[in-house]
């Protein structure tokens, strides 16, 4: 906390007489935050705890729910028949995050990097039209790229035919060992431009005299970039990668869009978020299980925060060291 | 924009009008009726909006000119979860299209579906078509059948007769049809995929299933936990359902279901595994003569069976906020006349009443005449059988996929689905 | 001599990447586009072919503009948007400015509850979400889908704002206290309008996620009038997915808009962007 009223800085440890003698009630202390908390709380806060307190309930043939303490989550981990569907979804929903982490940052950062270099022409252009894919809808992004990979319709071979290539093509999105690469990348194609952004950004921020010493001292831009700049903007590939960690296991709509919630082949595109929709609200002939969709969805929000966890108390801390 | 009634946000412009303008023309005369008010019809059959639009909702406005109705269909692979959502939140529709079996039967155990069993007109159904949406003890019936889909294949004609083939009637026939298409190579031998997996469990399992398993006979007794998905009939289904693979198109196993309709409706695969509804989208999109055959027989000679499934039928939300113009309409479902509109508005749906209809489209009416030589029976997956977890319809349509694609032995499939029947469906332990 | 020429090959090979991915960023939507414009046969038969005059068709627009009410999804998706945003940005600034500049007890937690919001599925909380819909009789309304959207938006908004503002000169709003100016004349004429750049930041976070959700429009408001472009695209093409043409303008349809009013503010977007770094 910097910043702090001129009053209470002078009143130091006498801060509650000094309220009562001086200050009434501070109402816009309040008037401020209650528009923001009362929003967040009666339409963020409060339903999810009632999902919390739900997945604590089991249903019976009739829909009657009675108190079940954690026999959902008992069940989840260990019946074949839920354990099996959920660690796929974890193990599948970790590949998409890596396959984010690998492809999505260091393709972001060198994108930034070259956006960023000085004297650059149509810097403007190349940034508006990078940036373009993540302005649109994910619905949309999943039906052109179903289109564009569909065997049928053969634009996908037949750019690969332009350059040699048509054998490699194959039916990518159809095949267990292939989808949820292939789904991963079409999310990277699609969000590539935030991380290319905050990274372009925090380039930017790096103070001109840190790199004109490398430059005079005879650095190429290259080595200005590994030895200067990189280590500078890392706060910011962490903060990049959270986002990507949050997103990733919040991540439903693509894969929806692409393979249904029954996530195929054979499951092999199931992510945490398709299985919480399978299981909360039923498909098919399956029905909803409200009560295991609310424990699924629960422990995916214990999974994010162990992750936001274990980045702000061990790898921040850590990078803010180095920065130093 | 017109308003109608207290609550116009409900209604889309375009649906008001065109009720608006049916009760003003088709009303007059009429007289007044008693009942009036406005009616939301949940659905998943998104494709059929213009024909309820258009024909269905004018014809019962002509009858009932001061309920206005709203058909407020949803996606189909969306429709279970926003329907039990929407009830869960008491903002679903008056009257719901209703899933055959257990999802409705569950609708109902729940207190969502009222019985309709002192519905006038609810005589008009067989106890055979009301099957899939009665309580196990078949006293109380909840929702109205609609109309049932029958499966078999669909073919193009100027193909056949260009190459000079024949209808196949026996598997081996079958076969040797699609080798002749293969040598051909002008032509992909069969429109299927694998990307949407129930294509390859309805169009296929489902489809050619019921030959193998003596239809009705098999599907009791799977249910009595007598048969087993492991007999050798079952595996038998799943092998052929593998010996297709080589006639598929190439990269079928990221083909979704639109890709098949759209090879078959372009002419660029000669035969389609099909459901009888998708005859009204070949009507509109291909340009050719379609000709149909049931499902091959596995030997020469025996008795044929079809999968004639039970497949749609409306019931009404017990909450709903309306129940007089909502019984109102469920009653005039029940009569010749909308089995007459229902059955060619949307050809390849057949209505399940006993009214005769005569169906006009020839394709439609050449599935229909199945039913006088070959045994219908319906999906052994849909009634009881889906009720546990792993959901069995669900895990049909993973391992028919799977089959296909080459990943899982006939065996393996077998042994899959009744390990997971096994692990809770208790007649079969 | 050769430190030129150097340059000169560094520079081109800098724009051979960046026109290459470029490449790889348009191309789907140009593939779109185009063929939005061809026959059905001949978005089959050639799909990377520009259309001429003989596969020239708008059959596909003709089919979504007369089958579905684009306009109105627009302007929901427009009106929903633009509202929640409104609301993130107002209330989210107030609450930030209050936990970063008044010391009362509870801030910390205030803040940590708050920010909490940045890693929560909300829709973890969708039942509950129904229920007060319907308790609220906000169902199938815009409204509903603004409140949720304004409670989605406000965690990162209040963090990110709250960092920015701790960074802001004290001497301005010391300045104005003691010319006796009241806290929120100090909050609406000075704070907030030094906030702009980090503003635009978090609107944009806050409005990518917000114009490109399916997942409230399909729960909480489907009815026609009220359904947003996202949805309607979904709906529309699962009813109409085996007519390609309609496919492709209805895709077109729901790229063009954006594309456009991107291009027109992208200038300020990508400055909004990048002027408040995430650190």
């Amino acid at each position: 906390m910097t910043s702090l009223l001129a009053e209470n800085a002078a009143a130091g440890a006498g801060r509650t007489s000094v309220r009562r003698r001086r200050r009434p009630f501070p109402w816009h202390i309040v008037v401020f935050l209650a528009p923001a908390t009362l929003v967040y709380t009666v339409f963020s806060v409060y339903p999810l705890l009632d999902s919390m307190r739900l997945s604590l309930f089991a249903a019976d043939a009739a829909g009657v729910r009675h108190f079940a303490g954690l026999s959902n989550y008992v069940t989840l981990i260990t019946d074949p028949r839920w354990a099996g569907p959920f660690w796929n979804a974890l193990g599948n929903n970790l590949v998409f995050f890596l396959i984010h982490m690998a492809v999505q940052n260091p393709i972001g950062i060198a994108l930034a990097a070259l956006l960023s270099l000085p004297r650059l022409r149509f810097r403007q252009t190349y940034r508006t039209l990078l940036f373009t894919p993540t302005m649109l809808s994910v619905v949309i992004i999943g039906f052109v790229w179903q289109l564009i990979l569909s065997p049928v319709w053969g634009v996908g071979k037949g750019i690969l035919a332009a350059i040699g290539l048509s054998s490699l093509f194959g039916p990518w999105l159809g095949q267990e060992g292939t989808a949820l690469i292939t789904l991963s990348l079409i999310s990277v194609w699609q969000f590539v431009g935030i991380p290319m952004m905050l990274i372009y950004a925090a380039l930017l921020n790096i103070p001109d005299d840190l790199v004109d010493a490398a430059v005079v001292d005879g650095a190429t831009q290259m080595q200005v970039f590994w030895r200067v700049k990189l280590p500078l903007i890392l706060p910011t590939v962490g903060a990049v990668s959270i986002l990507t960690y949050v997103g990733n296991f919040n991540a439903f709509d693509l894969i929806y869009a692409v393979k249904g919630a029954l996530a195929g082949p054979n499951f092999s595109t199931d992510i945490m978020g398709t299985l919480f929709y399978r299981t909360f609200f039923g498909y098919q002939l399956q029905l909803g299980n409200p009560t295991m969709g609310a424990a699924i969805a629960t422990l995916m929000f214990l999974i994010i925060l162990t992750g936001v966890m274990i980045y702000f108390f061990v790898i921040q801390r850590r990078m803010q060291r180095y920065e130093l | 924009m017109v308003n109608v009634g207290r609550a116009p946000s409900r209604l889309s412009g375009r649906i008001a009008r065109i009720a608006v303008t049916a009760g003003l023309v088709a009303g007059w005369p009429a007289l007044s009726q008693a009942q009036s008010g406005e009616l939301v019809i949940e659905s998943w059959r998104n494709d059929d909006l213009a024909i309820w639009q258009d024909v269905i909702i004018p014809a019962f406005n002509k009858k009932y000119p001061d309920i206005t109705v709203t058909f407020s269909p949803t996606a189909p692979t969306e429709y279970n979860a926003a329907l039990n959502a929407k009830i869960e939140a008491g903002t679903a529709g008056d009257l719901i299209t209703c899933r055959p079996f257990d999802a409705s039967l569950a609708l109902y155990q729940r207190g969502h579906l009222a019985s309709l069993n002192d519905l006038p007109g609810i005589e008009n159904f067989s106890d055979v078509a009301k099957s899939a949406w009665v309580t196990d003890d078949g006293a109380t019936v909840f929702c109205v059948p609609m109309a049932s889909v029958i499966h078999g294949f669909l073919y193009n004609q100027e193909i056949f007769e260009e190459l000079g083939l024949a209808e196949p009637t026996t598997v081996a026939e079958f076969h040797a049809l699609l080798d002749r298409l293969q040598e051909d190579g002008n032509y992909i031998p069969m429109a299927m995929g694998t990307a949407d997996q129930w294509e390859a469990a309805t169009m296929g399992f489902q489809n050619i299933g019921p030959n193998y398993w003596r239809g009705e006979e098999g599907r009791r007794a799977l249910i009595a936990g007598e048969d087993k998905f492991t007999d050798p009939e079952y595996v038998a289904v799943f092998q052929e359902l593998a010996s297709w693979a080589p006639y598929l198109g190439d990269g079928y196993s990221a083909q979704t279901y639109p890709d098949s309709q759209n090879l078959f409706s372009l002419g660029r695969a000669a035969i389609y595994p099909a459901g009888s509804w998708d005859i009204s989208v070949f009507r509109t999109q291909a340009d050719f003569e379609m000709g149909a055959f049931p499902p091959p027989l596995p030997e020469a000679g025996q008795d044929c069976f079809i999968s004639d499934h039970t497949d749609i039928a409306i019931g009404m939300n017990a909450a709903a906020k309306n129940p007089d113009a909502a019984r109102a309409f469920l009653e005039w479902t029940t009569t010749a006349e909308f089995a007459e509109i229902y059955s060619n508005q949307l050809p390849g749906f057949f209505s399940l009443s006993k009214h005769a209809v005569t169906v006009e489209d020839p394709t439609a009416a050449e599935f229909l005449s199945w039913r006088e030589q070959c045994q219908p029976t319906i999906r052994n997956s849909y009634q009881i059988l889906s009720r546990g977890e792993p959901n069995l319809e669900n895990e049909l349509w993973n391992v028919s996929a799977q089959v296909i694609n080459g990943t899982l032995t006939p065996e393996a499939a077998a042994q899959q689905i009744q390990d997971g029947l096994d692990s809770w469906y208790k007649p079969q332990q | 001599m050769a430190a030129r020429r150097g340059k000169t090959l560094g520079a081109a090979a800098v724009h051979g990447v960046l026109i290459a991915y470029t490449v790889v960023a348009i191309f789907p939507i140009l593939i779109v586009l185009v063929n939005s414009v061809k026959t059905r046969r001949a978005i089959f038969g050639d799909p990377l072919a520009p259309p001429t005059p003989e596969t020239f068709s708008l059959e596909g627009f003709a089919t979504v503009l007369a089958r579905s009410s684009f306009e109105i999804y627009f302007a929901n998706s427009l009106i929903v948007t633009v509202a929640a945003l409104f609301l993130v940005l107002l209330f989210g600034a107030m609450a930030a400015w209050a936990l970063s500049e008044y010391r009362f007890p509870g801030n910390s937690l205030m803040a940590i509850y708050l920010a909490i919001g940045i890693m929560i599925p909300i829709r973890l909380g969708t039942i509950g979400i129904l229920e007060l819909a319907s308790a609220l009789d906000l169902v199938n309304t815009r409204t509903i889908l603004v409140l949720v959207y304004t409670a989605q938006g406000l965690p990162l908004a209040v963090f990110l704002l709250s960092e920015f503002m701790r960074q802001l000169p004290r001497e301005l709003k010391d300045a104005a206290r003691c010319d006796g100016v009241s806290e929120y004349r100090i909050f609406f004429s000075i704070v907030l309008p030094l906030t702009r750049p980090i503003l635009a930041t978090v609107g944009i976070f806050t409005m990518i996620p917000i114009w490109n959700d399916l997942w409230f429009p399909l729960i909480l408001a489907q009815a026609d009038q009220v359904r947003t472009v996202t949805l309607g695209i979904q709906q529309f093409i699962g009813q109409y997915v085996t007519d390609w043409n309609a496919v492709i303008a209805s895709l077109t349809l729901a790229i063009l808009p954006v594309l456009a009013l991107y291009l027109l503010f992208s200038r300020q977007l990508i400055r909004g962007l990048t002027s408040g770094a995430v650190k």
